[in-house]
């Protein structure tokens, strides 16, 4: 039997991608843009999406990256895993990010984005009756966040708070 | 008509300009501050995707110290000054006379984190107003917010509102290196300036190039 050594798959701004075992899938610099890890257990498949805004109808053009936003951009990752093989009725979710990075005080609606971006994803998988597992959001710190389809876990690391595994 | 179709290559002469004159400024002011030699490189102006912005300065993970500030008035956009966690320790260590100085002791609320911030406060606001004068535009710099955190965890909020519009931004980065008396570079640091989509009409105009026409 070959042992096939793992890739790790990234994931990047405003991007989607689905990983089976033995790669694992990860993106990094999350700051208010949240990381959304869709998976089933059952047939070890997992997706992740860079959420970027939390609804499509913040577009003032015409934008096909349907990744960038939490509405399109769950709906787009659900489609690829059931592509796969799964279904959404198994699917699992681990989110992480949606941090508010700066005070903002004379800021835009758009530089307090952290916390709609987490509402908006937990409002998303709710309606796709999808179950959040575990989540590491909010706070002021950015974070790297790697997920293993074999063993369901999603690894953080944030730059002054450590590490940890959800 | 995606904004980022309609720039020429005079548009993107003309914004290497406004990177020019504004960091020339900064780099005046921060020579004189510190009285020492500053190198400005010829500032580097690209229309790059998301992806590869949140790559720059050595990838997203990249612990970095950033002074940022909103822009507002006629023209907005973010600004991010930057410099990795080591250029900085060593930026305030020489600035201070302090070797022990480093960004990663957070939990006191140590001298350096002010120095460091006024140093952006006064280099960012030199590059602003220069950039008003040249424009003849009127700009507000918002409160400069210091953070030490992930290259893109800081950078992907100047991309937030040209993520309305497209997935690609126009990056103008000018870096500003400064030098010892042997002229040997001591630390350098980026300005990032990273304009929103409806203020590119409004600054060629102001500097009389026509756009999308």
């Amino acid at each position: 039997m070959v042992n096939k050594t793992g890739e790790i798959v990234k994931v990047g701004i405003a991007d989607l991608n689905v990983v089976k075992p033995p790669d694992m899938i990860r993106t990094s610099g999350l700051g208010s843009c949240v990381g959304v890890v869709l998976y089933d257990e059952s047939i070890q498949i997992a997706g992740m999406v860079h959420v970027m805004l939390p609804d499509s109808s913040l577009a003032k053009a015409d934008i096909k990256n349907k990744a960038k936003f939490a509405d399109t951009g769950i709906q787009a990752l659900i489609k690829e895993l059931e592509k796969r093989g799964t279904r959404s009725v198994r699917l699992k979710a681990k989110i992480a990010g949606g941090a508010q990075m700066f005070q903002f005080k004379s800021g835009t609606d758009l530089m307090k984005i952290g916390p709609r971006n987490v509402a908006a994803v937990k409002e998303q998988l709710q309606a796709a009756r999808i179950p959040i597992l575990s989540e590491d959001t909010g706070g002021s710190s950015g974070r790297t966040i790697e997920f293993n389809p074999s063993t369901s876990l999603l690894h953080i690391r944030t730059v002054d708070k450590g590490e940890q595994t959800i | 008509m995606n904004y980022i179709d309609k720039i020429q290559p005079i548009h993107l002469d003309i914004l290497k300009e406004v990177g020019n004159i504004g960091a020339g400024h900064a780099a005046t002011a921060l020579s004189s501050l510190l009285n020492r030699k500053i190198d400005m490189k010829v500032p580097n102006v690209r229309i790059v995707p998301f992806a590869e912005m949140m790559e720059l300065t050595g990838g997203s993970e990249k612990e970095v110290v950033s002074v940022s500030l909103g822009i507002e008035g006629e023209a907005g956009g973010n600004m991010f000054f930057m410099l990795t966690v080591e250029e900085a320790n060593r930026f305030i260590q020489k600035l201070m006379n302090d070797e022990s100085f480093t960004f990663h002791d957070r939990n006191v609320h140590n001298i350096g984190f002010s120095a460091m911030q006024e140093m952006g406060n006064i280099l960012s606001g030199s590059y602003l107003s220069a950039l008003g004068d040249f424009t003849q535009l009127k700009l507000q710099p918002s409160v400069p917010e210091l953070a030490v955190d992930m290259f893109g965890a800081i950078i992907s909020y100047g991309l937030l509102e040209i993520s309305q519009y497209s997935d690609y931004t126009i990056v103008i980065d000018t870096i500003l290196t400064e030098m010892d008396e042997g002229n040997v570079e001591i630390v350098k640091g980026h300005f990032f300036l990273l304009l929103s989509p409806d203020s590119f009409p409004v600054l060629f105009e102001a500097l009389g190039a026509g756009y999308g026409k």
